[in-house]
């Protein structure tokens, strides 16, 4: 068990084909350009094939030189071509173990092995690539590992729970291929032409073919014999038309190739160890999230998908998803849904009983104050120097924005409960957010010179892994917040946060009952 | 709801409005020196650029580096004492409270049960003056270090070590 091993030798060809692939480029550019003269085909060709036998030595070696060793205590890497480096980290530091797919990867049966510890700036350990089936075996025998250590220091949580059939939990979300396409249309997205202009740019770098110069292309069209000139003004109407037809299809073409690459085959389950979560098309990945660490939950929609009551729930929590800090657990999905899934988390959503307060009415008037008057600003100099009737515009944007603040401030609001504190708030649609006041760490007040004129303030609330800001609360208000939330947050320290939240909770429940006699 | 009273575990009333310690006097002029040291290159800048335009008599003597100087002066003397008078600590059982801010005013409360580890700097400056920074680290993005500087050096330790105590008191 404790000897030194390697990654799966095909590991060595999913670095092979990567250099073959980043050797394409180099190889095509310097055949189309104008270096090296008659020879730079074999120039080319030359770079290229250099390119991908040093890249496949280069990955080799690596792999050659890459062990991994699951210890007693740890799991340690060597890795380092010219240096060495060796990196241990100990069972109990590791928070997950989650296993990536890419594409190519996946093909030839290989995952890469990340062990989540909760360190920023990337500094988690990770093997690329093993095969599935050692992945998995890792990531049980991590979990198998640590519950030991759990076990022998505690209660053991989930007794009876065989560790073969862990995973296999209950379903609490599932994106079926006609629940994908709703949402694939609510994505409409022209991201598409900004990569075809990107793409055009470059072809217009490597050669010759100007594609923005329009002669070049009236000359093309006239030598095919049709005479701009006669073509009539319904024609061109009608290839307005066709025209804006064709960018509304591709946008939700985009919308919905772009949704099921991402989301295909979307499942959420909750077993004894958490919530997994296993999607995508192309990349398929598969996280787990340990119940317990869930920070913060946030309630999502759209400008347009929240007149059709679709929601989209997210955890806030310490490890990162693919560069943003919260993980997706429901993409698109109806209110019942992200409710169920909330409770299973051990957190609840606000109902009939939340007493939901509103933000001050005085930083809704400096809010409309403030984007109006620099809307009006800029109608000064378009009403002397434009034409008369542009000076129209930005009063109607000015009024525009004083229509969208009023509306916006409709879900300005929060509300604390005995254990939750909420927030929404959001421009034409509400973005809510949830979080458990005992898992807060720090609370400010902060008052800018507006904001100390006028009686209201921010409230900061620190957050492992995410932000939690109230805006525009008056400031006896922010006060009693936060004279609330820290008689919760002092009752209990960090270190029993995890270990048990039920009883802390309640005695922070008790704390608060006291607190709210007492005022 | 008017009462801002809370209890804490001990029994005591914590009362998150009450009156701050000030900061150690000295705070002041250690942000004087560093204010001067700051001031300087803009200054040696004036001067030199006020020479260069008195060769080619742009502009009337002083038009640069007197505007310079008053500024200079002004973030020298006055400053520094209104950012002293808008600092302020208080420590009660179980938690630290931080004020400051002269325009943008932040009013920060940190639980000891939520500090994950403390330090306590101290600059050249800071040495000479006798005084000490002492930042509390959290585990929440926003405000993941606070900062109180301006503690007299004895005192900055004093409190770390209470902070310490009670940190492992509540651990055990």
């Amino acid at each position: 068990m404790s000897e030194a091993r390697h990654t799966a030798p095909l590991s060595v060809a999913v670095g092979a084909i990567g250099a073959i692939r980043s050797a394409i480029f180099p190889a095509v550019a310097i055949i189309f350009s104008g270096i090296g003269g008659s020879g730079r085909f074999l120039i080319g060709i030359g770079v290229g094939v250099a390119s991908i036998v040093i890249g496949t030595l280069v990955s080799y070696i690596g792999w050659r030189r890459l062990t991994y060793t699951i210890g007693a205590q740890d799991i340690r890497v060597e890795s380092g071509i010219l240096s060495r480096s060796a990196r241990s980290v100990p069972y109990e530091r590791i928070q997950d173990v989650s296993l990536e797919a890419k594409l190519l990867p996946r093909l030839l049966g290989l995952a890469a092995v990340k062990f989540e510890t909760g360190a920023g700036g990337g500094e988690d350990l990770s093997l690329q690539y093993l095969t599935a089936a050692e992945g998995e075996r890792l990531r049980r025998l991590v979990r198998a590992r640590r519950d030991e250590e759990r076990a022998a220091d505690s209660v053991s949580d989930e007794p009876g729970s065989a560790p073969e059939d862990a995973d296999e939990g209950e379903v609490l979300f599932r994106l079926g291929p006609r629940r994908l396409l709703t949402f694939g249309l609510f994505e409409f997205s022209l991201a598409v032409f900004a990569v075809l202009g990107g793409i055009l740019q470059y072809v217009d770098s490597l050669t010759n073919f100007e594609v923005w110069d329009f002669d070049l292309w009236r000359d093309l069209v006239e030598t095919q014999g049709v005479d701009l000139v006669a073509l009539d003004a319904r024609l061109k109407v009608l290839g307005a038309v066709t025209g804006l037809f064709g960018l509304v299809l591709i946008g939700f073409g985009t919308g919905i190739v772009r949704t099921f690459a991402r989301d295909w085959g979307f499942t959420l389950t909750r077993g004894p160890r958490g919530f997994r979560r296993l999607r995508g098309l192309f990349t398929r990945t598969d996280v787990v999230m340990p119940a317990h660490r869930v920070q913060a939950l946030v309630i999502g929609t759209g400008l347009l998908r929240y007149r059709f009551g679709w929601h989209s729930l997210s955890f806030v929590s310490l490890a990162q998803d693919a560069g943003s800090a919260s993980h997706v657990v429901a993409p698109f999905a109806r209110m019942d849904e992200v409710a169920a899934i909330a409770t299973s988390a051990g957190f609840h959503l606000p109902d009939a009983r939340t007493h939901w307060q509103r933000a001050s009415r005085r930083y809704l008037a400096d809010r409309i104050i403030r984007d109006s008057a620099i809307l009006l600003l800029a109608a000064i100099p378009a009403a002397i120097f434009a034409p008369p009737g542009v000076v129209l515009i930005p009063i109607g944007l000015a009024v525009l924005a004083a229509g969208v603040n009023l509306y916006s401030w409709e879900f300005r609001r929060h509300a604390v409960d005995d254990s939750q504190i909420f927030s929404s708030h959001g421009l034409l649609s509400p973005t809510s957010q949830t979080a458990t006041r005992l898992k807060l760490h720090s609370v400010e007040i902060a008052q800018g010179p507006l904001a100390r004129w006028r009686g209201y303030a921010t409230v900061h609330l620190g957050l492992a892994g995410g932000e939690f800001a109230i805006r525009g609360v008056p400031l006896a208000e922010a006060r009693a917040l936060r004279a609330k939330v820290l008689a919760t947050i002092a009752a209990t320290d960090f270190s029993r946060l995890d270990q048990s939240a039920g009883q802390t909770l309640s005695d922070a429940q008790s704390g608060f009952s006291a607190n709210f006699a007492a005022t | 709801m008017d009462q801002m009273i809370a209890p804490s575990p001990s029994g005591l009333p914590v009362d998150d409005e009450g009156e701050l310690t000030r900061l150690h006097p000295n705070y002041t002029h250690a942000l004087r020196v560093r204010t001067v040291l700051f001031a300087i290159p803009f200054l040696v800048a004036a001067l030199v650029l006020e020479a260069i335009s008195r060769d080619k008599a742009l502009l009337p003597p002083g038009a640069i580096a007197g505007p310079v100087l008053l500024i200079a002066l002004a973030l020298v003397i006055r400053v520094p004492a209104r950012r002293y008078n808008a600092r302020g600590y208080q420590i009660a059982a179980d938690r630290l409270r931080v004020v400051r801010g002269i325009l943008w005013r932040s009013d920060t409360v940190v639980p000891f049960g939520r500090v994950q580890h403390i330090d306590v700097d101290q600059g050249p400056l800071e040495r000479f003056f006798g005084i000490a920074t002492m930042t509390l680290h959290t585990a929440g993005n926003h405000n993941a270090s606070v900062s109180l500087p301006g503690l007299g050096e004895e005192l900055a330790r004093d409190m770390r070590e209470e902070i310490r105590a009670h940190i492992r008191r509540e651990s055990m």
